[in-house]
């Protein structure tokens, strides 16, 4: 085995030569991945965008038919469980046992409030008969094909979202568990920065999914 | 002497043993001969498809296949042979074992990615593999809707749930090469000291890590479409199918360059160590990677000029596509210049080398033929297409692949292939090659179309032509696969370096210990400077 002569008496990698490295290295290639996964998502974005300056009046009123009430609310859960991972990522950073388990559970039960919130919404839309499919139905609306397209949006843009959220969840599970056994310190605490950084990055989808969604064309006539 | 200290030190090869210290292991010269085995295997699957093709292909009769089942093997062709060889061929094989050793790292920066990586491309695989022993898929490679949503009675799901997986295997190698080219360069070794092998793959893994995952979301929603009807490419709900065309090719026209920077990458090598010579403005070539790669997330619309886009994008995309020309005849112009007093020598992988920049010339300026609005109206979907691209990546990809398997061979095993075999493979190949696709852009330009297996009769010249260089290209593909394994026994020892190179892989040990350097290396000089004696080109700190 290669001897290193800057090795640390942490955990670095037989690859990199100091902590340090290991730490930029995972920084690096966690961004690439939230770029990629931009990518991923701005297909979607495209999708919806083609639609939307097609079919600008169909979504306006589709739009409306959804609660932005209930959405501004899950909006604000989101944000705060944000607050409280950037919390556990400081806690991190000083290297404070206990308070990276507390931020790590309530961003958990957070992120759990926004998928129960997620899942009643979604409950709703199949009451109303707002699911595509051949029991499309939607009142108020001429063009039924183009409602539906919306709501195609809705469920693959909200589902797409929420599975990134459900995977969140189990690496906040797999932080906790570590955390838990005491593997993070000051010098050491790379994963829960970089489960940080794709905690925010879902986020920010959602930041985008809400007012699109939910916001357009608010004035409009009610379906 | 030599057989002695090969025996006696430890080699990645033999510093341990068993199938679970190859299927967990996190060495990436490991994980490349893996990929190595992986896409072989894919390759002779993918041609015996073309096999059955070009044999149907003989008469101008319907008659050793139906119509479906011709449709499946060209489909299945090309499924295989773009995303399970093409893609992951020179990136995944040379590029895993030889980028780490070319910027002095141990390692790629995230070793266990990539083996996730390998098992990601397998999982694909194997869902493409039951794809194909379950009845097949018949869409064509593009898989257009609708006919891929609504209309095809194929395993479509599961191709395209092999090729989601498989693509993610292609974001996450783009992502560790970039990182370690970021974050593992050898004290010394600056962005402009890098071989242009590194900045190829570099250029790759921009493409990679920006257009697969859209090529991901849409095969995604073709898989929701199927199973849900969820109407975004279904026009019955104001849906629009040629949406498909836009998101797919915007991910697969890069693609072509996925296959293509990294063989001109191998290329610069080859040119370079083979001419005795630094090679022709560094810097052009360098950017010229960048720029394709760049360039090439603009021009998509060229797979549409006839799908009803609009007269003034097909304009915009016709001018666009030509710009593609500029830095591909950057490349071409400078490898020559390279030769151009140079020292050169002729072995195997520098006729491969001259093989490339043949067929790649060709390739590339019938690409300009149909990056041409009006022309390409007139052979869109005709066998001057398929003449073209395969020019490029097959002519292209593979002549490049298998110059650089040749070059790196006796760095991988330790030991020299047989040269005089391998240079007749050379030969057959290119004559192969020539007398396969040469005759099709002919039958392209007459109006023989794409995807029939039923033609007139005075196509069949043509046709009896291209199925007899088949044969021949498929002797050249069978050689070295006989004479690479038989030089893993008998094959002369190699040495460091037998080629006199210059880059830091060549100075390692062959095959090279576990951890690529037993000294870790410092960089003084540029990448290819033949101007000094080898010995002072690094100096080993």
């Amino acid at each position: 085995m290669a001897s290193h002569a800057h090795a640390e008496t942490l955990a670095v990698q037989e690859q990199f030569d100091t902590a340090a490295q290991q730490k930029d290295a995972s920084g690096l290639g966690m961004w690439i991945f939230l770029i990629t996964e931009i990518m991923f998502f701005g297909g979607l974005f495209l999708v919806y965008i083609v639609y939307r300056s097609k079919y600008p009046d169909v979504f306006g009123a589709a739009s409306r038919s959804l609660n932005a009430t209930i959405g501004a609310i899950n909006t604000a859960v989101l944000l705060c469980s944000s607050f409280t991972m950037v919390l556990a990522v400081r806690a991190g950073q000083l290297g404070r046992r206990k308070a990276i388990i507390v931020f790590l559970i309530l961003t958990l039960i957070l992120g759990f409030v926004f998928l129960g919130v997620k899942a009643y919404e979604w409950n709703e839309k199949f009451q109303e008969h707002h699911i595509p499919g051949p029991s499309f139905l939607m009142e108020g609306v001429a063009e039924q094909g183009h409602a539906q397209l919306f709501f195609s949006l809705y469920f693959a843009m909200t589902g797409l979202h929420a599975l990134h959220m459900v995977i969140g969840a189990g690496l906040l599970s797999v932080l906790l568990w570590q955390a838990w056994r005491g593997k993070f310190s000051a010098a050491y605490y790379t994963p829960i920065d970089m489960v940080g950084l794709y905690w925010h990055f879902v986020d920010i989808i959602w930041i985008y999914l809400f007012p699109l969604l939910y916001l357009i064309d608010r004035h409009g006539p009610k379906p | 002497m030599i057989t002695a200290a090969v025996e006696q030190r430890e080699t990645y090869l033999n510093a341990s043993y068993g199938l679970k210290s190859w299927l967990l292991t996190k060495d990436h010269k490991r994980i490349a001969l893996l990929y190595l085995g992986t896409i072989t295997l894919f390759f002779f699957i993918g041609g015996v498809f073309a096999t059955l093709i070009r044999l149907e292909l003989l008469t101008p009769r319907g008659n050793l296949v139906s119509s479906d089942t011709y449709n499946k093997l060209f489909t299945m062709h090309g499924v295989v042979m773009v995303f399970f060889f093409l893609i992951p061929s020179i990136p995944a094989t040379l590029g895993n074992f030889f980028l780490p050793m070319m910027i002095g790292a141990r390692d790629l920066a995230f070793p266990r990615i990539n083996l996730l990586s390998w098992y990601l491309l397998v999982i694909g695989g194997l869902f493409a593999i039951f794809a194909m022993v379950a009845g097949g898929v018949d869409t064509g490679w593009t898989f257009y809707t609708p006919y891929s949503t609504s209309y095809s009675n194929t395993w479509v799901i599961a191709t395209a749930l092999g090729i989601f997986v498989a693509g993610f295997s292609s974001i996450l190698t783009g992502l560790n090469f970039i990182v370690t080219v970021h974050r593992m360069r050898a004290p010394g070794l600056t962005w402009f000291r890098l071989p242009l092998f590194v900045w190829a793959h570099y250029a790759t893994a921009l493409i990679q890590v920006l257009g697969t995952p859209v090529l991901a979301v849409t095969l995604a929603l073709v898989f929701c479409e199927r199973v849900f009807h969820i109407g975004i490419f279904d026009p019955a709900l104001g849906g629009d199918p040629v949406l498909f065309q836009h998101m797919f090719w915007f991910y697969s026209h890069p693609a072509v360059y996925i296959m293509i920077l990294p063989a001109m990458g191998v290329m610069s090598e080859l040119i370079s160590t083979f001419s005795r010579k630094r090679i022709f403005g560094y810097g052009f070539v360098a950017f010229s990677s960048v720029a394709i790669a760049v360039l090439g997330f603009l021009v998509w619309g060229h797979h549409l000029f006839v799908a009803g886009q609009s007269l003034y994008a097909g304009m915009v995309f016709s001018f666009l596509s030509y710009f593609v020309a500029i830095p591909s005849a950057i490349k071409v112009f400078n490898w020559t210049a390279t030769l151009y007093k140079g020292s050169i020598s002729y072995d195997t992988p520098m006729l491969y080398a001259f093989g490339f920049i043949g067929l790649f010339t060709i390739g590339g300026l019938t690409g300009l033929f149909v990056a041409c609005l009006g022309f390409d109206v007139h052979v869109t979907d005709t066998y001057f297409v398929v003449a073209h691209f395969h020019y490029i990546m097959v002519g292209g990809a593979i002549m490049a692949y298998l110059g650089g398997l040749h070059y790196w061979w006796p760095k991988m095993t330790g030991r020299m292939y047989p040269e005089g075999w391998a240079k007749l493979s050379a030969l057959v190949i290119f004559l192969g090659f020539n007398l396969t696709f040469f005759p099709q852009f002919i039958l392209g330009y007459l109006g023989m179309p794409r995807r029939y297996h039923v033609y007139p009769d005075e196509f069949q010249v043509l046709h009896v032509l291209s199925t007899a260089g088949a044969s021949v290209l498929a002797v050249g593909y069978v050689m070295p696969i006989v004479y690479l394994a038989w030089s893993l026994r008998y094959g002369k020892l190699a040495g460091d370096n037998p080629w006199k190179a210059t880059g830091l892989e060549w100075r390692t040990a062959s095959p090279p210990p576990p951890h690529n350097f037993d000294v870790m290396p410092v960089v003084t000089h540029e990448a290819y400077d033949y101007s000094t004696t080898v010995g002072e080109a690094i100096e080993v700190g």
